[in-house]
């Protein structure tokens, strides 16, 4: 494999997504790798390894999912670009080193390949079913960063998006995909090095006197220092003040724990991404995210060609959730149809944002295929019934069931 | 206890004696903005902090390069009040999350400072998989026979018959022996010391700070607020005086011979000074056999 000394494959490629993941984390200049095997995760993992030599990447594999986010997060505080890779069981693991990687402002990326469960479950069949785990499974309050690709190509830019968020907001960011996009293989454009964006990290600058670790810089975020700087820092997953020293108050509490949550929601605007499709007149909006949201594209064409207005609404941040536009959107429309390879996670959110002014059908997709369109398209017809939508929505449940 | 003071109180304050006592002898490496600290009248953790300190001084280590990781727990309090690059994180974790340090930058000297149930309990999987991988780092293990920081619980190191508050009619558990595990486990420097043999401790620690690989010091401590106290052992003077008539020194000593019963005699010592390549050694002796292949980036 040739790349450039940044270790770029620049080229086109024919890929899966977990190699085009791992291409995706050297490019944003990712040296450190801790994880632990897991089906269907560990391609990403071998692919790195095999790299690593050329670019001068670390690589451990640890004991358990515990310890290897941990390592990652300690990792990170020397100054390296850090990742983990997981699936479903590893990422129930690693719920404990997610809330210190928010606690301790730490930036890092979670690749989780999602498989079936619950527990051990199916490991090489592909499943949504961790979507409400990555933004809630931690113990207390805290705002997650989530994007969801849906093809080979996504896994390698959502790879790069993740590490840049990682560093402009500090936290640890989860790349969600699935078994399905992990082992698809399809084309993959790697630009050359220097058209790829990749954010540096932000730098305390000023004098080692005067370093408080937490102190928030006007952007919300604070700026960090890398271990053997020499400026003898201190930092505890305990609730803390500027100094990184433990406060135990409730005043200190609202001081430390609100800005975790303000400096996603308050920047939420910046850091959605979403992919519109044939929207302004549409009657009817798939939402739709990851491997599901390749069905909602093929759905909505069959729908449009039988001459039923459908546009589609793709997440490619499914968290923080883009909580206005489809707020907007449901004032639009007759329905949202929302296909998941679970049994109703993201649905609730939208159902949520919507505040009663559509209906919203969910699709329990996949069953039949993660590309079959059948679900979609008899949910769709159902919304366009002339029958109140609640009453066809009632029927068709029945219909599944 | 000479060594321990520092020679900079006399050096700040060269015509003045009275004024000695005025800086803090080790003002350097702790964070004097955080004392008084948490610790009961009594516990042994400060002793050992006390002899972590001097041998900081004495160890001629580069302080700026150095890292300080904590666990949950009395001692887990430690890497907050040493004034190195500390980290106080999850239970149990602390090796792991050293682990990454070190890998990432193994220029960075790595100092796990935590207690038998933080390191031997939660953690007892990082801390034989680290031995195992001979981790270039120090752990200091404060074992004082008991979860002390909430309440006086019953850990894998309570000698068997002894109270907690989970074992109300005494330790039903055959306890861990720490030196044992770490010396079965791959640790290249294991030493067992109390509270009470602060400098031997402390020399302890300075031979371990400039030893490479997975060094374990075993700090045995008196808990005076709740291990003493359930087991009407006194306060911590009594059980320094108890260290005091039963505490042997047997260096080299078999560490399958360590195991602590109640109130019975303690082996202190050296037990295990090897030689064993670190993971970053072998890391990167596999990592320049391959760079020399063809798939030099170019």
């Amino acid at each position: 494999m040739k790349t450039d000394p940044k270790g770029v494959l620049t080229g086109l490629h024919r890929l899966n997504g977990n190699h085009a993941c791992a291409e995706g984390a050297l490019a944003a200049g990712c040296r450190f790798l801790g994880g632990y095997p897991i089906v269907p995760a560990l391609e990403i993992y071998e692919r790195f390894l095999e790299r690593a030599k050329q670019v001068g990447a670390t690589f451990i594999q640890m004991e358990d999912e515990i310890s290897a986010l941990a390592a990652v997060l300690g990792a990170s505080w020397t100054g390296k670009k850090t990742m983990t890779v997981t699936s479903g069981p590893g990422m129930s693991l690693m719920m404990e080193h997610l809330g210190l990687g928010v606690m301790l402002e730490t930036p890092c990326v979670i690749v989780n390949i999602q498989r079936a469960g619950p527990s051990i479950g199916i490991p090489n069949r592909p499943s949504q079913g961790d979507m409400m785990q990555v933004r809630w499974g931690s113990h207390g309050d805290y705002e997650i960063i989530a994007l969801c690709p849906s093809s080979p190509q996504e896994m390698f830019d959502c790879t790069i998006k993740a590490f840049n968020l990682s560093e402009r907001y500090r936290i640890p960011v989860s790349v969600i995909s699935d078994e399905y996009v992990a082992h698809l293989k399809e084309d993959v454009v790697i630009p050359p090095a220097e058209e790829i964006v990749v954010e540096p990290r932000r730098y305390y600058t000023g004098s080692k006197d005067n370093y408080l670790p937490f102190k928030r810089d006007k952007d919300f975020v604070p700026r960090m220092v890398n271990i053997g700087d020499g400026y003898r820092f201190h930092v505890t997953g305990l609730t803390h003040d500027d100094r990184g020293y433990p406060v135990m108050n409730e005043e200190c509490q609202e001081y430390n724990v609100h800005p975790l949550v303000s400096k996603i929601r308050n920047y939420a605007d910046e850091i959605i991404e979403i992919q519109e499709a044939e929207i302004d007149d549409a009657e009817i909006i798939i939402i739709s995210y990851g491997a599901t949201s390749r069905a909602a594209l093929k759905a909505m064409e069959q729908a449009r060609r039988s001459g039923i207005k459908v546009g589609s609404l793709k997440l490619v941040t499914v968290w923080p959730f883009p909580e206005k536009r489809v707020g907007e959107l449901a004032k639009k429309v007759n329905a949202f149809v929302v296909p998941e390879m679970n049994f109703g996670q993201v649905v609730l959110e939208v159902e949520r944002c919507s505040y009663g002014n559509t209906n919203v059908i969910f699709v329990p997709h996949g069953d039949k295929g993660v590309e079959n369109t059948d679900d979609l398209l008899s949910a769709i017809k159902h919304a366009t019934q002339e029958k109140s939508v609640r009453d066809g929505l009632i029927e068709y449940k029945q219909a599944r069931e | 206890m000479e060594t321990l003071i520092s020679s900079k109180v006399q050096e700040a304050h060269p015509e003045d004696p009275s004024k000695i006592g005025c800086v803090h002898p080790m003002e350097d490496v702790l964070r004097m903005d955080r004392i008084p600290h948490i610790w009961c009248p009594g516990c042994g953790i400060g002793l050992a902090v006390t002899a972590f300190s001097a041998a900081l001084e004495r160890a001629n280590i580069d302080l700026d390069k150095m890292s300080i990781v904590s666990g949950i727990g009395c001692t887990g309090r430690v890497a907050g009040y040493v004034k190195l690059d500390s980290f106080h994180t999850t239970h149990g974790r602390a090796i792991a999350f050293a682990t990454g340090i070190k890998v990432a930058n193994p220029k960075i000297k790595v100092v796990v400072f935590s207690g038998d149930g933080d390191l031997i309990a939660i953690g007892g999987n990082h801390f034989i998989h680290a031995a195992r991988r001979n981790i270039d780092m120090l752990v200091i293990c404060v074992n004082n026979f008991i979860y002390a920081m909430t309440g006086g619980q019953v850990a894998p190191t309570t000698p068997l018959a002894a109270y907690a508050t989970t074992c109300p009619f005494g330790c039903v558990e055959p306890p861990f022996n720490i030196p044992y595990i770490a010396d079965s486990s791959g640790a290249v420097y294991v030493a067992r010391w109390t509270t009470l043999h602060i400098r031997r401790l402390s020399n302890s620690i300075v031979e371990a700070l400039n030893k490479k690989g997975f060094s374990v010091i075993e700090v045995i401590s008196p808990c005076a607020q709740y291990y003493s106290r359930i087991n009407r052992l006194g306060d911590g003077l009594d059980m320094m005086k108890f260290y005091h008539n039963n505490s042997e020194i047997r260096h080299g000593e078999d560490t399958k011979n360590l195991d602590i019963g109640f109130q019975k005699k303690i082996i202190v010592g050296k037990f295990v000074d090897r030689e064993r390549p670190t993971y970053t050694e072998r890391y990167n002796e596999w990592l320049s056999e391959l760079k020399g292949a063809k798939d030099e980036p170019g």
